[in-house]
């Protein structure tokens, strides 16, 4: 007969010296773990309860402007800087990593409405309701110089003087082209004093100018009438003009799909657009109680952050409808402009009440150095609660957010006035002949036409 | 020559099988960690939905493929066997032989602890064998560590002793006493009296939630959570005393059998059992549960033993034969053990037909109270009336372990971490189900076809709760025992109310149907309020 009996010998699995590593073994078997499924929903609710407790977003604040903060730029070269605006003409460079105030660029006598940097990092153009252009020499050797000297704020490079006042900026991609947004769009050189180009449709004025990232002719403004227009710097004429039923404040395109960009809309929604199919909106974002003042894009592409009049920082997924994030502190007022960092981790509001405030982007995420050990449980964690979120009790855990009760209870009133539209509609199409009454989708409700 | 010629056939026999066979092999062990058929996405219309689903089903499939290959490399060991050449018969081979065969090692393992004055030992194994403790009726307890052969501590308690059971770890179990099921730490200190438990008669501990199950002298059924003692069930069964209680390790579902031949399935958080089948002509002696969940078997006083699939409710096969204890290995074998004679059974090559496999008969005096198979090892461990054995089956164990499972040579520092975690890895009692794949999987809506079992569940669900709420304790005077009952059974009442009103509402319905005549005209929904009913 043949026989063999299992036989271990404490040698083999036990360690040798006490400085070697405790042996490990494994056998994946799903046998000998029972109820896993148990496990693993335990193991999520934990981890949306650690979420929570580690959710402490609010990083600093930058203070030392003296009115509202209206505008912030990125230097597309640096990461750790930051421009900031405010409505006295102050223009300041922040270190956000220490938060301080690097150097400053007075000048402007009235409100500074738009700030922008150039590509290379080496010009910064600002305008404001003084009817100003100026444009500021921000190399990076510039700065450390003027950083190490004593005299900390700097002349322009240049000042352009105009009829009427500028009320945004953008700049081109890669180029020394720049747009600035006022009575009409007006294309500029950073060499020459006057606009190399102008363009107008309608006679109302441009309130925001953005250049797509991805095709560098192609840009997009809102205007004071409601409308949204895209202008292909080739051409002689506007390429599209789509009006709403309200004003846009600002518009992102997103860096990853520049195909698409997303509006902030004065009546609290976000509008994604495709850019070749302006008829209909490819997703509305709504849970902003107020007008949304700005708005960006993560370098990502997946998400963006939102400011808002009512006071508060929303995050949204590009493709979903609500909000997955918002931060307000009893502190912050108005929202006046945010920013994403140039890595995607932080997010910069700028506000009334003269403070720019860092955010963490992941209000949970550990900072610093994580191990490789960490990371792998905070992925694992992840993964976990994707697969387990749609479960009552972890939802609701994760979906808890304590909101200030003004905007609890607006919040509240537009949910009851919109239960209320639906209803009357529903009554008035069931009590009519069937077909004559029809609802427009939500994407479409909002757009009043589309012009060529 | 002949040697040449046998090394040759050695050589042969061991040259790698064909491709075919290679795959086969490997398609059986992809099954294994594919936990399941894949999910169908046919009628799946969403097709952005059914594009990420299909792509993270070939996620599953990659992985299973991967745990596949890499088994040769992480689990190098090989189980054991037993093999019997010629007209030889596998269960006519004793101890004797196989201990001729096998190593020194395994030698340790084959013994005969004689300790007769303190009458019937039961015995209880860790999770990972290495510990096992050991009570005899008469009060004798003790904790062995079965590695280096030495005991750990023994002591006696001057009563009746019924069951041990050892908890989480090899620091703590608990015995069940004359009185009470009293709880006792590695030193031998008491640590707890549970005097809710009363006269226990059989012990059982559900590992992943720390739930202590007991089943006393009076047939109720208690599950007390040990990590903060409170007891999150009581319940009578209403079938008599029993001593006969076995935990599926598959699902958490304590299994107890009755003296009517009946088994009853019971989960902490429900008062009635989830399952009760008649199994035995005559009482029900023992029960054991397979660790895959899908096989239990029944051994009755009516010289049957019974094997059960779980999914369908039905016997598989019924052998004859009397077992008082029964047991399955990690490997799928089945120990039965009756008077002084001990069966193996064994089941050819996966197929659920047993049939023997090794016999063993102690002397003739030696009652057997308790089999328990070794985790992890061949060695097959009895308590009988005389103290207890242990018995070499090859086989049995599985010999590959998992560290972070269970770890036969665990150091203190690991086990520490190791209680931490499964703490925080610990489950709800509401997670005990009898299909534990059923958590996070969706829950049909459809609420026209209620049926009976459903809404009997339902409202059991609800009486549940609202029999859990607490009330408040009134103070001067106002706090009445008489009132308190009246408050709970108004509280019952209103939740059953809403079903009751359905079923007179359905029964209402039903009659008015019959009433009316077959006519049926489509109106437009604003008009349903003013069509005509036919008056009843």
């Amino acid at each position: 007969m043949k026989v063999k009996v299992i036989s271990r010998s404490v040698d083999d699995f036990t360690r040798e010296r006490s400085q070697d590593l405790q042996r490990v073994f494994r056998n994946y078997d799903p046998s000998l773990r029972t109820q896993e499924k148990a496990v693993e929903y335990v193991r999520a609710l934990n981890a949306v309860k650690l979420d929570k407790i580690f959710a402490r977003p609010f990083i600093g604040a930058m203070d030392g402007h003296i009115d509202g903060v209206s505008c912030m730029a990125k230097n597309p070269t640096q990461l750790k800087w930051i421009f900031s605006g405010a409505m006295d003409g102050d223009i300041r460079l922040w270190d956000i990593a220490s938060r301080r105030t690097v150097c400053q660029f007075p000048g402007h006598q009235g409100a500074v409405r738009g700030l922008t940097v150039s590509t290379d990092g080496r010009m910064l153009v600002s305008c404001g309701t003084d009817c100003t252009v100026r444009l500021w020499n921000t190399s990076a050797d510039n700065i450390m110089e003027l950083s190490n000297s004593t005299k900390n704020s700097v002349e322009p490079a240049s000042v352009h003087v105009g009829k009427n006042a500028y009320l945004a900026v953008d700049h081109q991609w890669d180029s020394e082209l720049f747009a600035t947004a006022g009575a009409q769009l007006d294309i500029w050189n950073h060499n020459r004093s006057e606009p190399i180009n102008s363009f107008q449709w309608g006679s109302d004025s441009v309130i925001s100018v953005r250049f797509n990232p991805g095709e560098p002719n192609l840009l997009a403004t809102s205007a004071n009438d409601r409308s949204i227009m895209l202008y292909d710097l080739r051409m002689v004429s506007p390429v599209r003009k789509m009006i709403m039923m309200t004003k846009t404040n600002s518009i992102a395109w997103n860096p990853m799909e520049p195909i698409n960009f997303t509006a902030a809309n004065e009546d609290g929604n976000c509008y994604s657009y495709d850019a070749r199919k302006l008829d209909e909106a490819k997703c509305v974002h709504r849970d902003h109680v107020s007008a949304v003042m700005d708005i960006d894009y993560s370098p990502t592409g997946r998400e963006f952050v939102t400011g808002s009049y009512d006071r508060t920082v929303r995050f949204f997924y590009y493709n979903s409808g609500h909000s997955r994030e918002i931060y307000h502190t009893k502190r912050m007022q108005r929202v006046f402009c945010v920013k994403f960092s140039g890595d995607g981790s932080y997010v910069i509001s700028g506000s009334d009440d003269t403070n720019l405030r860092l955010w963490k982007a992941k209000a949970s995420e550990q900072l610093g150095v994580v191990l490789p050990r960490e990371r792998k449980k905070h992925e694992y964690h992840a993964a976990i609660k994707k697969r387990y979120m749609h479960l009552p009790e972890v939802k609701r855990i994760e979906r808890h957010r304590h909101l200030p009760k003004p905007i609890y209870k607006a919040a509240t009133l537009m949910r009851a006035m919109s239960d209320a539209r639906k209803r009357k509609e529903e009554r008035r199409k069931a009590h009519s002949a069937p077909g004559s009454v029809t609802t427009q989708p939500l994407r479409r409700r909002r757009i009043i036409k589309e012009v060529e | 020559m002949d040697e040449g010629q046998e090394n040759q056939a050695i050589i042969t026999k061991k040259k790698p099988s064909t491709h075919q066979d290679i795959s086969d092999e490997l398609d059986l062990k992809i099954k294994k960690y594919l936990r399941g058929e894949a999910a169908s996405f046919e009628d799946l219309k969403d097709r952005k939905l059914k594009r990420q689903l299909s792509v993270r089903e070939e996620l599953y499939g990659n992985a299973a493929k991967a745990a596949a290959k890499a088994e040769k490399w992480l689990m190098p060991n090989e189980g054991g066997y037993l093999e019997a050449e010629g007209i030889e018969k596998t269960w006519r081979i004793k101890q004797e032989a196989i201990a001729k065969e096998v190593g020194l090692v395994n030698l340790r393992n084959l013994y005969d602890i004689v300790l007769p004055d303190l009458g019937p030992y039961t015995l209880d194994f860790t999770s990972s064998g290495r510990y096992m403790a050991v009570g005899g009726r008469k009060g004798h307890l003790g904790i062995v560590d079965m590695i280096n052969l030495s005991l750990i501590k023994e002591l006696q308690v001057g009563e009746t002793v019924r069951d041990v059971v050892f908890l989480h770890n090899e620091l703590f179990f608990a015995a069940a006493q004359k009185k009470f099921v009293y709880m006792y730490n590695r030193e031998g200190t008491e640590i707890h009296c549970l005097r809710e438990h009363g006269a226990a008669l059989k012990l059982q501990f559900l590992k992943n939630h720390f739930l202590l199950a007991s089943v006393n002298k009076f047939g109720q059924l208690h599950y007390q959570d040990i990590t903060m003692g409170d007891m999150v069930g009581n319940f009578r069964t209403g079938l008599g005393r029993t001593n006969v209680m076995e935990v599926n390790p598959f699902n958490a579902v304590v299994g107890l059998g009755h003296a009517g031949g009946t088994v009853t399935m019971w989960k902490p958080t429900s008062s009635a059992p989830l399952v009760k089948m008649l199994c035995h002509h005559g009482p029900v002696s023992a029960l054991a549960f397979h660790s895959n969940g899908h096989l239990m078997a029944t051994a009755g006083k009516d010289k049957r033993i019974k094997l059960w699939d779980l999914r369908k409710f039905e016997p598989l096969q019924t052998i004859t034969g009397h077992a008082n204890t029964l047991d399955f290995s990690q490997k799928g074998l089945l120990a039965c053990g009756s008077g002084s004679f001990v069966r193996v059974m064994n089941d050819v090559s996966g197929t659920q037909n047993y049939s023997n496999y090794m016999n063993h008969s102690m002397a003739k005096g030696y009652q057997i109270g308790r089999l328990a198979f070794r985790p992890y090892e061949d060695v097959l461990a009895i308590g009988h009336s005389m103290g207890w054995s242990s018995i070499l089956i090859p086989g049995a164990g599985e010999p590959n372990f998992d560290t972070w499972v269970a770890n036969p040579f665990e150091t203190s520092k690991q086990r520490r971490e190791k209680e931490v975690r499964s703490l925080l890895d610990k489950l709800p009692a509401e997670t005990i189900m009898l299909d534990p794949s059923k958590i996070g999987t969706v829950k049909s809506t459809r609420r026209e076809k209620v049926t009976k079992q459903e809404r009997e569940t339902e409202i059991e669900a609800a009486v549940e709760a609202a029999k859990s709420t607490k009330l408040k304790n009134k103070t001067k005077g106002r706090n009445k025992p008489g009132k308190k009952m009246q408050k709970k059974q108004d509280a019952i009442a209103r939740v059953k109310r809403p079903y009751l009103e359905e079923k007179i509402n359905e029964e209402q319905n039903i009659s008015q149907k019959k009433q009316k005549t077959s006519e049926n005209v489509e109106l437009p929904k604003s008009l349903q309020r003013f069509a005509r009913k036919k008056s009843s």
